[in-house]
């Protein structure tokens, strides 16, 4: 996120541009180049449109032609068939396109990865077909001399660039407001990680689908105003793939995930391969996908973060970034401790869960009884069935069988993001952060789910990081922690929502015994302020030390139960169940 | 029922035929998929390439003209695949292994889309390549096997489509065998279930990536040999086959050598038996339907493995 100035800095930079946009339409002479001109602002707009879904959230698509296209033909159709004026289809054509993009999203968000971007590429080529075979092969707008302006149609083509340009001012403001919003903040954390952004209560669902419906409206409105300034729509030039294409070229050329990426992107190669090919088309016919194929191999060599993200990488770089101070952090705010219940009553209570992977009964009859307030341990060797247990407690999973209780409500069927906003806080085995974020604003997303407004989610992330004794390294990039940082963080991250229950994924794992010391003192501290815990290991030592209720869980059941002191002295269960060189390790941990 | 029997069993066997060579670019596509977990967007164009290839070893240049009609143009399609091998071969060193392989699979985000515009840029080339070196008039490679056909009681099956099939059969068949019972072959397998672990085995992930690559492309231009004995072809023809290949390859589960073959082949019947109920214009769209509904219902294919670890 930037700060107010930052984001001035960019409105005032959109402002220049178009400045510049205007004084060159008025400076070219022919109509040829007014036309390329145009074309250059609308393929940025429909890159821009890329960009705020792909670029932000990580989910590539190699389908937006399916939006473009769609806009052309409404514009198209509406004026052959309805006689209906572009200036009120291309407005209609943002309608088009999110619900298009709903209609979309709706299924195909259920995939992830090569899935999705494989699916997205389905739906324009299987439109493309479908407008075939209908029988519009090549649609001509109807010329209007009589009420020519009406009807969008100008002699000048600088109106045409005008409108381009305001369609991508447009763009370039929506896209500014995304990336410095909740929403921005949402997609990068589910770029970076998306099981994480999940269990820190954000909905990704939601988000997702707001951004493709935001951008599948800007890339058909561009689509629509394509069809005006062409005036001839075929369904290859609309829905082909070197719309698709095109889409993420420009983008990947000039920096994804960044404002004005796009717009570099078709700034440089719209007109070089539209040059190209006045120059040379005739005698060499693919000498402009040829050049196109050639230049974005060499950047991709070259520059692969593309060209806006290697240029600022640059600048920054000679002129060296003025250390952040790192922000005070604020008093922490003290939670109110629960007072504990007098009677040990149960808060997260499951009754004969069961699930199975294949063959695998991954757990089998699982029944646990968390008594609200303090540590409750579980351990079991690998494979055991410990992480499972925490993903279908946290809605990764569903169990095929078996009831779950969280404060006397079923927990069944909800999302994870649900159960996180339930009062149910995880951290990962292996710890999930958002690597290119700074360690506040990873815990920020954390904060999201109880904050009313972004304030008020900064000042709950850094009175986190104080509860966990890390906000000296607020500022600093998650990717470069250390194991013991990174486990603070995460547990701040599920902290800062203010949960009543803390799910903790072997945190305890591959730490050395200085740094195990000081988590240990973080995790007693949550319990003293009221939090239940419920921590799962593999290693036994730590857990004697620290918990107040302990289970043996092996091959997806729970085997033993009761104060730590019981279950370790049950020799007969844990060589039964362990093997002998768990008694060892009790041997050595009880001494 | 708006078809009879005969026309049913006659679209069947026309997609049995034509599917075993979509099963073959499936396996090529699969190889690379599997091993290299690239999007390879390029595939279909490297098939353009084996078409022309084998149009010039027959019709073109006419050097396998001593072999006669009915063999030469079969030959020409199996000797596309050495050629487009060596292409690969040459793209990927230069090229491919750049923005692939152990170490860039590491890098998050970054690599991924390296991967992806690298390949779309050799498709750009390709095509457009194409078009400047071969010209845009469609073209094909005329067999007298394509002209006539069997007859099965009233079903006709095409003389060349059947060459093609027992053709397509086999090289697959010689692929599967080459990847699980040679050294080298196990070797690409093990790269590609863990290239880490394969690494540490001292196994040279990046050589057993390029060998992976231009085989898939190699085994997809013979599969593109063979399509040219039954059907024109322009430059940008490779474009109609990336989504045949990803719908059987997905369809067969990524990853799954076997499970390709048979996407392929399932593929094809769909595309032929679509024109039972669908008109002609529709009979990709009907495969994209098929691909959605896979992705849908059963994204681990019918060979492939779910799995995922938080």
């Amino acid at each position: 996120m930037r700060t107010r100035a930052q984001v001035n800095r960019h409105r005032w930079a959109i402002l220049g541009v178009a400045v510049f946009v205007v004084l060159l339409a008025l400076v070219l002479k022919s109509a040829y180049y007014q036309l390329i001109l145009t074309q250059v602002l609308l393929w940025a707009v429909l890159s821009l449109a890329w960009n705020l879904l792909s670029g932000y959230s990580g989910y590539f698509s190699f389908g937006h032609a399916a939006f473009w296209g769609l806009g052309a033909y409404t514009v198209a159709l509406g004026m052959i068939d309805l006689n209906l004026t572009p200036w009120v289809a291309i407005p209609f054509c943002a309608i088009v396109g999110a619900v298009a993009a709903a209609v979309i999203g709706f299924p195909t968000f259920r995939l992830r990865g090569h899935y999705f971007a494989l699916a997205m590429l389905a739906y324009p080529l299987a439109t493309l077909y479908v407008f075939q075979w209908l029988g519009y092969q090549e649609l001509t707008l109807p010329m209007k001399r009589e009420s020519a302006a009406a009807y969008m149609q100008f002699s000048d083509p600088r109106i045409y660039v005008l409108l381009a340009l305001g369609l991508l001012v447009a763009t370039l403001l929506i896209s500014l407001t995304v990336e410095n919003s909740r929403f921005g903040m949402a997609l990068t954390a589910i770029k970076q990680n998306e099981p994480a952004a999940e269990a820190a209560g954000i909905n990704t669902w939601r988000w997702k689908m707001l951004a493709l419906m935001l951008s599948g409206a800007v890339a058909a409105t561009a689509g629509g105003l394509y069809a005006v300034v062409q005036f001839v729509v075929t369904p290859e030039s609309v829905f082909g793939m070197l719309v698709s294409a095109q889409a993420l070229i420009l983008a990947l050329f000039g920096g994804v995930g960044s404002l004005w990426g796009p717009l570099i992107g078709a700034a440089v190669l719209v007109p070089l391969a539209e040059g190209l090919n006045a120059e040379l088309g005739d005698k060499l016919p693919g000498i402009q996908g040829v050049v196109y194929g050639i230049a974005i191999i060499l950047i991709i060599l070259l520059a692969p973060e593309g060209v806006y993200w290697r240029v600022l990488d640059r600048l920054s770089r000679r002129k060296p970034a003025s250390p952040v101070a790192p922000r005070e952090a604020p008093a922490p705010v003290p939670i109110a401790p629960r007072p504990r219940a007098a009677t040990a009553s149960d808060i997260l209570v499951l009754r004969g869960v069961g699930i199975s992977f294949g063959g695998l009964r991954a757990l089998d009859g699982v029944d646990l009884a968390v008594p609200k307030g303090g540590l409750y341990g579980i351990i079991g060797p690998n494979g055991a069935g410990k992480t499972t247990l925490f993903n279908v407690i946290n809605g990764f999973l569903s169990p095929d069988s078996g009831t779950i209780e969280f404060a006397g409500a079923p927990l069944m069927g909800l999302r994870p993001n649900q159960v996180c906003r339930r009062g149910i806080g995880r951290t990962f085995q292996v710890v999930r952060a958002f690597p290119r974020m700074t360690v506040l604003e990873n815990v920020i997303v954390g904060a999201y789910v109880g904050a009313a407004n972004d304030a008020a989610a900064e000042r709950m992330a850094l009175a986190a990081l104080d509860r966990v004794r890390l906000s000296d390294r607020g500022n600093a990039i998650a990717g470069g922690l250390t194991t013991r940082e990174l486990r603070l963080m995460e547990l701040a991250r599920a902290l800062v929502p203010h949960p009543r229950l803390m799910l903790l994924d072997e945190t305890l794992a591959g730490l050395g015994h200085d740094d195990l010391d000081g988590i240990l003192g973080v995790i007693r501290q949550l319990r003293d302020d009221g939090i239940t815990v419920l921590i799962i290991e593999h290693t036994m030592q730590a857990m004697v030390q620290l918990v107040d209720h302990f289970s043996v869980l092996d091959h997806g059941r729970l085997i033993a139960a009761g104060k730590p002191e019981a279950v370790v002295r049950d020799r007969s269960v844990i060589e039964a169940y362990l093997g002998k060189k768990w008694v060892e390790q009790v041997r050595v941990a009880a001494k | 029922m708006p078809f009879s029997s005969v026309d049913f069993l006659q679209a069947l066997s026309a997609g049995i035929l034509v599917g075993s060579t979509y099963a073959l670019m499936c396996v090529g596509l699969g190889i690379i998929f599997g091993s290299m977990r690239v999007i390879n967007f390029a595939q279909g164009d490297f098939l353009m390439v084996g078409m022309y290839a084998a149009f010039y070893l027959t019709t073109g240049f006419g050097i396998l003209t001593f072999l006669g009609p009915n063999a030469g143009p079969i030959v020409a399609a199996l000797l596309a695949g050495p050629i487009v091998f060596a292409l690969g071969w040459v793209l990927h060193r230069f090229v491919v292994a750049r923005v692939t392989g152990a170490d860039v699979a590491q890098i998050e985000g970054a690599g991924a889309y390296g991967q992806i515009i690298v390949t779309l840029g050799l498709s750009l080339i390709l095509q457009n390549g194409g078009l400047i070196v071969f010209g845009s008039t469609p073209t094909g490679i005329r067999t007298p096997l394509s002209r006539s056909s069997w007859e099965i009681g009233d079903i006709l099956l095409n003389q060349g489509r059947c060459v093609s099939f027992v053709v397509a059969v086999a090289s697959a068949a010689a692929v599967y065998l080459f990847l699980g019972h040679t050294r080298l072959g196990k070797g690409l397998r093990a790269a590609a279930d863990n290239s880490q672990a394969a690494i540490y085995m001292g196994i040279d992930v990046d050589r057993a990536h390029r060998i992976a690559w231009s085989l898939g492309v190699g085994i997809t231009a013979v599969a593109g040999g063979l399509v040219a004995t039954a059907q024109s072809f322009q430059p940008y023809v490779g474009f109609d086959f990336v989504i045949v290949m990803y719908a059987g390859v997905v369809l067969g589960g990524l990853g799954s050598i076997l499970g390709a073959f048979w996407g392929g082949l399932v593929i094809g019947i769909v595309q032929q038996m679509s024109t039972l109920v669908l008109p002609y214009q529709l009979q990709n769209t009907a495969i994209f339907v098929v691909f959605l509904l896979i992705i849908f219902l059963r994204p681990q294919g019918m060979f492939g493995r779910a799995s995922e670890r938080t």
